[in-house]
């Protein structure tokens, strides 16, 4: 316990002072979100569709590109890590080797939670409008998502040997599920083939519980998306313990 | 009669079929520098590594402290010290907090401040671990594998692609490491550094143990053989220098002889010649063969090929 406390902190001071990996993490999911929310209210243009971007679609968007974000770098620090021999290193103490990864999903929530009370605090001011939200059940779903998340980004950085190309394969997976999670366009409006797809998916149960916990839908209601969730790190898990190469 | 700390019985281990230590065995005792030696690939650091648990054996039998490294890593990790072959750090760590880190990771440690000091690095305490020169991460390296007071301290090609002058200060840095009463196993194909630091060696290559023993012993079983050069005045020396107890070859270059010959008596021997001819000599030396040369006796090849 007090080695991963360490280690986590440590690494978070070592993340701080990579300059542009602080920028990326904490910087560029703030400039979208207001550069994309105060590019919709010149137009004064009210409409309905208008309104569930800027209340609701935009908010989750950006939420969920945090968590990809912290994927995203998680299997970049992984790779770039083994490649330099410093979790075989790090293996050889007394560490057990969970550890030493668990370190680094506490990071990334760190960044992750950081990151969304710089988009709350910075919205508050500068947003187009203001924010209603059930803030306590959305930020665990944005928990448990970016967890869920985490967990694929493991599978990653465990099957792709180079930092390189599996930040590369980690962008090819995720947007691209993204596209079919209901996000932007509901799955029943696309076709079928499609909708079944993203509805297997884990990003699908992701938006779903983002979006059912922002409105303050029951959690009994989100069960099932919560459950698909709870799955999908389980599936993780389970293949990255048995993939993950230390070296 | 000291007291095995690590015990090798007939260790192998394949990389998919190709077969990387095969059936090696060797003992490493309390208080000696025990050097694993031999050309890259030869499969050192697979078995170094093996002994110290970091990767898992497909056959034999090894105990480091009465330990399994296999099944109980963990509480080997507590009484052993490490250094790996070109592991790196976090770029941006600093050295003080990787010396910290350690020490929080063990129960019992010395002071790093100290440490630190003992090895030259209080300076770069808040430097970055990329900031380093290679000879100040390795002596980092050797503080972390030092942290934890261990009883064995394993140190794998800690000199590769130092310069020779740190590389110098690196070998008295493991020199004070076994005078401070600890087993120190390392792996080398530097014959010069095994044969500056290491109480006993064993060969390796292709996998496999083909000579063990102190470098001396070695050198005068397998190459007994050695040279006198010296330089005289006269140029007409070599039919009697042949006749000398023990002599083999003479060869003359200007008034240069190089006299090789084999036995203990045969230095002795040249310099008697040499007082009972009363001859004036300008340059006087004995050349000694190394364990480079037993490594080429024995393998038909020099170790840098």
């Amino acid at each position: 316990m007090r080695g991963l406390l360490k280690l986590t902190w440590l690494e978070i001071r070592i993340f701080m002072r990579e300059p542009l990996g602080f920028v990326a993490a904490i910087g560029i999911p703030l400039v979208m979100f207001l550069a994309l929310g105060r590019s919709m209210s010149p137009f004064a243009d009210r409409s309905a569709r208008t309104m569930q971007f800027l209340a609701q679609d935009l908010p989750l968007f950006v939420s969920i590109f945090i968590s990809i974000n912290a994927a995203l770098s998680l299997v970049a620090v992984i790779s770039i890590y083994r490649e330099g021999g410093i979790l075989k290193r790090l293996r050889a103490t007394p560490l057990r080797p969970a550890v030493i990864l668990v370190a680094h999903v506490l990071v990334k929530l760190v960044f992750t939670g950081i990151s969304l009370l710089l988009v709350i605090l910075a919205g508050r001011r500068f947003y187009p409008i203001p924010l209603h939200a059930h803030l306590a059940g959305f930020a665990l779903a944005v928990v448990v998502t970016t967890v869920t998340i985490l967990c694929m980004g493991f599978v990653v950085a465990s099957m792709v040997g180079t930092a390189r190309f599996a930040q590369l394969i980690g962008s090819v997976i995720f947007y691209p599920m993204l596209v079919v999670s209901g996000m932007f366009v509901p799955l029943s409006s696309m076709p079928r083939p499609l909708a079944v797809l993203g509805s297997v998916l884990p990003m699908s149960h992701a938006v779903a519980l983002l979006r059912g916990a922002w409105d303050g839908t029951g959690w009994l209601v989100l069960l099932p998306h919560l459950g698909a969730l709870a799955l999908t790190i389980a599936i993780c898990l389970g293949l990255t313990t048995r993939v993950f190469r230390w070296e | 009669m000291p007291r095995p700390v690590i015990e090798v019985a007939r260790l192998r281990k394949l990389y998919g079929s190709t077969v990387a230590v095969d059936d090696v065995s060797f003992e490493v005792f309390e208080g000696e520098i025990f050097g694993l030696i031999g050309p890259n690939g030869a499969g050192k650091t697979t078995t170094m590594e093996c002994v110290e648990g970091v990767r898992k054996a497909d056959a034999g039998r090894t105990t480091v402290l009465g330990l399994d490294p296999a099944r109980q890593a963990n509480a080997l990790q507590q009484r052993i010290g490490v250094q790996l072959q070109q592991a790196q750090l976090q770029k941006r760590i600093r050295v003080w907090e990787a010396v910290d880190l350690w020490a929080s990771l063990y129960p019992r440690t010395i002071d790093g401040r100290t440490l630190l000091e003992q090895l030259g690095l209080t300076e770069k305490r808040n430097a970055s671990f990329m900031s380093l020169s290679g000879g100040q991460k390795q002596r980092l390296f050797i503080a972390l594998a030092l942290i934890n007071d261990p009883e064995v301290v394993f140190l794998d090609e800690l000199t590769t692609g130092l310069d020779p002058q740190a590389r110098r200060a690196i070998w008295d840095l493991v020199n004070g490491i076994r005078s401070r009463g600890k087993t120190v196993f390392l792996t080398t194909h530097l014959m010069e550094e095994a044969e500056r630091l290491c109480d006993r060696v064993a060969i390796i290559e292709h996998g496999r143990l083909i000579e063990m023993g102190a470098p001396a012993d070695l050198v005068r079983q397998h190459c007994p053989e050695r040279g006198v050069v010296f330089s005289s005045d006269r140029a007409d020396l070599a039919g009697e220098l042949e006749r000398i107890a023990g002599a083999g070859s003479v060869r003359v270059e200007g008034t240069t002889y190089t006299v090789q010959g084999r036995g203990d008596d045969f230095v002795t021997a040249v310099i008697r010649f040499i007082a009972a001819q009363a001859l004036t000599v300008r340059d006087f030396r004995t050349v000694f063969p190394t364990l480079e040369d037993v490594f080429l006796k024995l393998t038909g090849h020099a170790i840098r090929d």
